[in-house]
């Protein structure tokens, strides 16, 4: 099939607009059949994306599966995958029917709530697959329109606050990538993404209003893409919509936002940043090393003091990202290999976390860590699956959280020891923190009055965790699933950005080693 | 050759001819009676007008000397404002005649209001500038005011009337300045003289006051202050009025003096252009956050939309003008779309305008409410929706003409007015349950309101072939 990536990324929009047009009434029948709909249009897009991986090319670094058709002034409708993009693409459409199948005990307008997902699966794996600038930043900026709505009509007591937030918060970073993506359009003369990232952008110094800007437009361009990706990351310090919107949004939003909404940031500094504006990423890419690492102390410290679930998983969420930015601009091979591997791995591991939550919030109704306690006495299921997630968290070997630590490290040591070194205490607070929630949460004697009655996990629950765990040990496992499929592409990468900085004349101490 | 002159302007003359004898024919037969028929048959005769010039239409055609000129730039507004003005005179039969507003004078001013906006777009002296702009005006003042007997009503009318003869008399004053240093009152000769040589300081204070002037009929900031109370004031279809073709043709007029007049002088106007566009983007966004009444907030909306739209102006290229004719074109659709919904914002029989009255709107109306949040999107310009091309268009034409802190503002400015379109699709959908709004929809406001949400969804395709009309025409006054 020719236009494969079109049909896997549009399947959802037709399953949403079929559930708009054709399903009516609000009783139950109405809503079993919109559940069942939406997860059969996620699996069939899940099993159509397998032959995009049975049909890819690893050892090809070029797009894959190029469609292209003309669009408005000079635009493209354009899609295609490397082997970055495939692993995300493949990312989405196996998580999709998982979040779908997490949310069949919603009883409040469940239409609606199938229709927002669809439609934002549709928009992340457009996102993915889009090799025009405009057409990406089309489906980048459109996903904040479902998500608003499934924080602000699904979501907790405090939800049109933490919608408002991450609205607001999410567009302000874009717009300013916006800007620059015109100027890049003007510069180069098309938007055509891969014809960008061999165009090469002006890095003469010069100054603005007297402020002397070292790599000049590509330094600039670097900070408007920066400001976007690095909110949606998100990086410290505007990290802060995040533990809002996780904590307000229903689980199966949590879900999404976690594994794959935050990826959108990191694919994006692949995608853009490091290739398109190389020198703007040396110039840069020592702050934001630094960046991370503040990012990966800081907030492992911050998910220490947290009381609610939810809100802690979140700040790990952060710091696990401070990882990713990490290996992203160590701009060697294991460092990017490694930011990718722990994207992917971090898809599964917060995921399921998230879930785990989840669990205990719909029979409980609260996120509270006090109001457990004692769970593996009732709960024994649960509470060996919590248990292996809570370990890929902190990144056990074995587990695939591990995997991509122990490679992001690697990579930041080869450029910077002093990055490495506090960045790997993370790995200690990480372990504070969540084997810390672990016990207030699931061991100790079961004595809260409240806690008497609860029920182990459902077989749908268990269901949803079995693809989790199962990728999670796969992956800690055979870490050369993921690592064949980006390799070839990612080496392609790391040697154009070195070249690109010879040729340019400015190198500087990251890239000097 | 009378005659060649009669033929280009006959669309105006047709229309002009139209509402005399249905003013005429109103007064001496059934009066108000006879309001529905005249209604219906203007806006059909809008449609008419609008498909004939849009077809039929060719080459650049001047007639009086000069002072009238019909090219593809008049054309394209000419449709955008005929087909506005049809929309929003079927938009408001059932408001009016509910109401108790239906005169049948009413089809009539929109009717002369029109022949002046398109006299306005098509002038190429100062004299039709002016012509046009009074012709529109003084219908308009008398519309703002048509519910007589409420206070508000007329206050709109008095103020509008006021603020607007003020600005009249510094564009004439612009204008009788501009005649003294230039000799002439052609736009031609004007050119000619702009470009011999240096700018006489005459001739730019003239310059700089007939952009004030018109900066008021745009409602570009700061000479916006009556644009709150006017929307507010006037009866709701008025203010659906007033929101579109006066806008269109305003801002036609706007680039028509700019380049046809002062061509030679970019540099001169693009400055004041692009700070009235910056000011007013700004103040649109940031006056909309505070406001309960939603006619008082499309008011400070269209203020900011009018910044973006000058934004293109500013840039000072074809390709600025082409994007502030898209820009225009979508801001129109959007607002006839937002407007067919407010008029149906009721309670009981009578008008509801607070914003909070929305709450919980989607679970009653899902549909209407649906259609609302698609265009609160695109007003806020929220890809994939269109109002994000339009705003695209002018920010890079902005950033091509070498203004790109203009453009960075323009963006920032956006999402601080996001956030008061966001709040409407709040009440709406995250809402508390309350005894909600129960008018119902004439059937033509329905359509409109869902007709413009699809085109806000569906022109992502290729934007219904506007990009390249808009083109035309920006070719036809940017040489």
């Amino acid at each position: 099939m020719d236009n494969l990536l079109s049909v896997i990324t549009f399947m959802p929009l037709v399953a949403a607009l079929i559930l708009a047009l054709f399903l009516r009434g609000d009783d139950e029948a109405a809503q079993r059949n919109a559940k069942w709909l939406a997860l059969i249009a996620t699996s069939v897009t899940f099993l159509l994306s397998i032959f995009v991986y049975t049909g890819f090319d690893a050892s090809n670094t070029g797009f894959q599966f190029v469609e292209e058709r003309d669009w408005l002034m000079g635009l493209q409708y354009k899609m295609g995958v490397d082997g970055i993009s495939v692993t995300f693409v493949l990312l989405t459409t196996f998580l999709m029917p998982l979040v779908i199948a997490s949310c069949w005990d919603v009883k409040h307008r469940v239409k609606d709530y199938m229709i927002a997902f669809l439609l934002l699966e549709t928009l992340m794996l457009g996102v993915f697959c889009a090799l025009d600038l405009i057409l990406f930043y089309l489906f980048f900026e459109a996903g904040l329109i479902p998500m608003f709505l499934i924080i602000g009509i699904w979501g907790g007591a405090n939800r049109i606050y933490a919608s408002f937030k991450f609205f607001l918060y999410t567009l302000l970073g874009s717009v300013l990538m916006l800007i620059a993506m015109i100027a890049m359009y003007l510069d180069a003369g098309t938007t055509d993404i891969p014809t960008l990232l061999t165009h090469t952008f002006a890095s003469e110094t010069f100054s603005v209003a007297g402020v002397t800007v070292v790599g000049g437009m590509q330094t600039l361009m670097f900070l408007a893409f920066f400001a976007s990706f690095a909110v949606k990351m998100p990086m410290w310090p505007v990290h802060t919509w995040l533990p809002d919107a996780h904590v307000q949004a229903p689980t199966a939003g949590s879900v999404v936002l976690a594994a794959i909404l935050l990826k959108m940031g990191g694919y994006g500094f692949l995608r853009f940043s490091l290739p398109m504006f190389p020198v703007g990423a040396d110039v840069l890419g020592i702050y934001v090393l630094w960046l991370s690492v503040i990012a990966i102390v800081y907030t492992s410290l911050v998910a220490l003091a947290q009381s609610d679930m939810k809100k802690l998983i979140a700040y790990s969420s952060v710091a696990h990202m401070g990882y990713v930015t990490m290996g992203i601009f160590a701009a060697n091979q294991q460092g990017i290999d490694g930011a990718i591997f722990q994207m992917i791995s971090h898809g599964f591991i917060s995921g399921a976390l998230f879930l785990c939550v989840g669990v205990i919030y719909d029979r409980m109704h609260t996120r509270e860590i006090d109001a457990y306690g004692g769970l593996v006495n009732k709960m024994p299921a649960y509470a060996l699956i919590f248990m292996l997630f809570t370990m890929a968290n902190v990144g056990l070997p074995g587990t695939s959280g591990f995997v991509g630590e122990f490679l992001t490290l690697m990579g930041v040591f080869q450029v910077n020891t002093w990055v490495a070194l506090f960045a790997t205490t993370g790995v200690i607070l990480s372990a504070a923190y969540a084997l810390w929630l672990y016990r207030r949460v699931v061991m100790g004697d079961l004595i809260k009055e409240s806690l008497k009655s609860i029920t182990d996990m459902t077989s749908r629950e268990k269901a949803i965790f079995a693809p989790l765990v199962f990728m999670t040990i796969l992956l800690g496992v055979y870490p050369a699933l993921v690592l064949d499929l980006i390799g070839p592409s990612v080496e392609a990468l790391v040697s154009n950005y070195d070249t690109a900085l010879l040729d340019s004349g400015v190198v500087t101490a990251v890239a000097g080693n | 050759m009378i005659q060649a002159d009669l033929n280009i302007v006959l669309p105006e003359v047709i229309l002009a001819v139209f509402a005399m004898l249905a003013l005429m024919g109103g007064v001496y037969t059934t009066k108000d009676k006879s309001a529905p028929v005249i209604l219906w048959a203007t806006s059909a005769l809008f449609v008419v007008l609008a498909a004939w010039i849009g077809i039929n239409g060719e080459g650049a055609n001047a007639a009086f000397g000069g002072a009238f000129i019909d090219d593809g730039f008049s054309r394209f507004a000419k449709v955008m404002i005929l087909l506005s003005a049809a929309a929003i005179l079927v938009l408001s039969q059932d408001f009016m005649s509910r109401h108790g507003l239906f005169r049948f004078e009413y089809p009539i001013l929109v009717a002369l209001a029109v022949v002046g906006m398109m006299m306005m777009v098509s002038a190429g002296d100062l004299m039709a500038l002016y012509m046009g702009l009074e012709l529109q005006s003084l219908s308009l003042y008398v519309v703002a005011a048509l519910r007589r007997d409420s206070v508000r009503s007329t206050e709109a009318g008095l103020k509008y009337f006021v603020l607007g003869a003020l600005s009249s008399g510094m564009l004439l004053y612009g204008a009788s300045l501009v005649y003294g240093y230039a000799g002439t009152t052609l736009f031609a000769g004007i050119f000619t003289t702009v470009n011999a040589g240096d700018i006489s300081l005459g001739l730019l204070f003239g310059l700089v006051f007939i952009v004030a002037g018109l900066a008021f009929k745009v409602s570009a900031v700061p000479f916006h202050m009556w644009t709150p109370d006017v929307y507010e004031g006037s009866p709701t279809p008025i203010t659906a009025f007033f929101a579109t073709a006066p806008k269109v043709a305003a801002m036609g007029l706007f680039a028509r003096v700019a380049f046809d007049a002062f061509g030679g002088a970019v540099a001169d106007w693009t400055q004041i252009v692009a700070f009235l566009s910056l000011t007013s983007m700004f103040l649109g966004a940031i006056a909309g956050i505070g406001q309960r009444d939603i006619k008082r907030l499309m008011a400070y909306s269209s203020i900011a939309h009018m910044g973006y739209a000058l934004m293109g102006l500013a840039a000072g290229t074809a390709e600025g003008v082409q994007a502030m004719l898209i820009y225009m074109a979508i801001y129109v659709t959007m607002s006839v779309g937002t407007f067919a919904f407010i008029l149906s914002m009721e309670k009981d029989g009578q008008p509801v305008t607070e914003i909070d009255s929305l709450q919980n709107y989607s679970s009653k109306e899902p549909l209407r409410a649906l259609a609302m949040l698609v265009l609160m999107f695109s007003l806020a310009g929220i890809p994939p929706l269109v109002g994000f091309f339009g705003k695209f268009y002018v920010l890079k034409a902005a950033v091509d003409a070498n203004m790109a802190w203009l453009a960075v503002a323009g963006v920032i400015a956006s999402v601080i007015g996001a956030y008061y379109y966001l709040r409407i699709v709040y009440y709406m959908y995250f809402g508390e349950e309350r005894d909600a709004l129960n008018g119902s929809m004439p059937m033509v406001n329905w359509l409109l309101l869902v007709g413009s949400a699809a085109v806000m969804v569906l022109g992502v395709i290729n934007l219904f072939g506007v990009e390249g009309l808009a083109l035309t025409a920006a070719g036809a006054l940017v040489n």
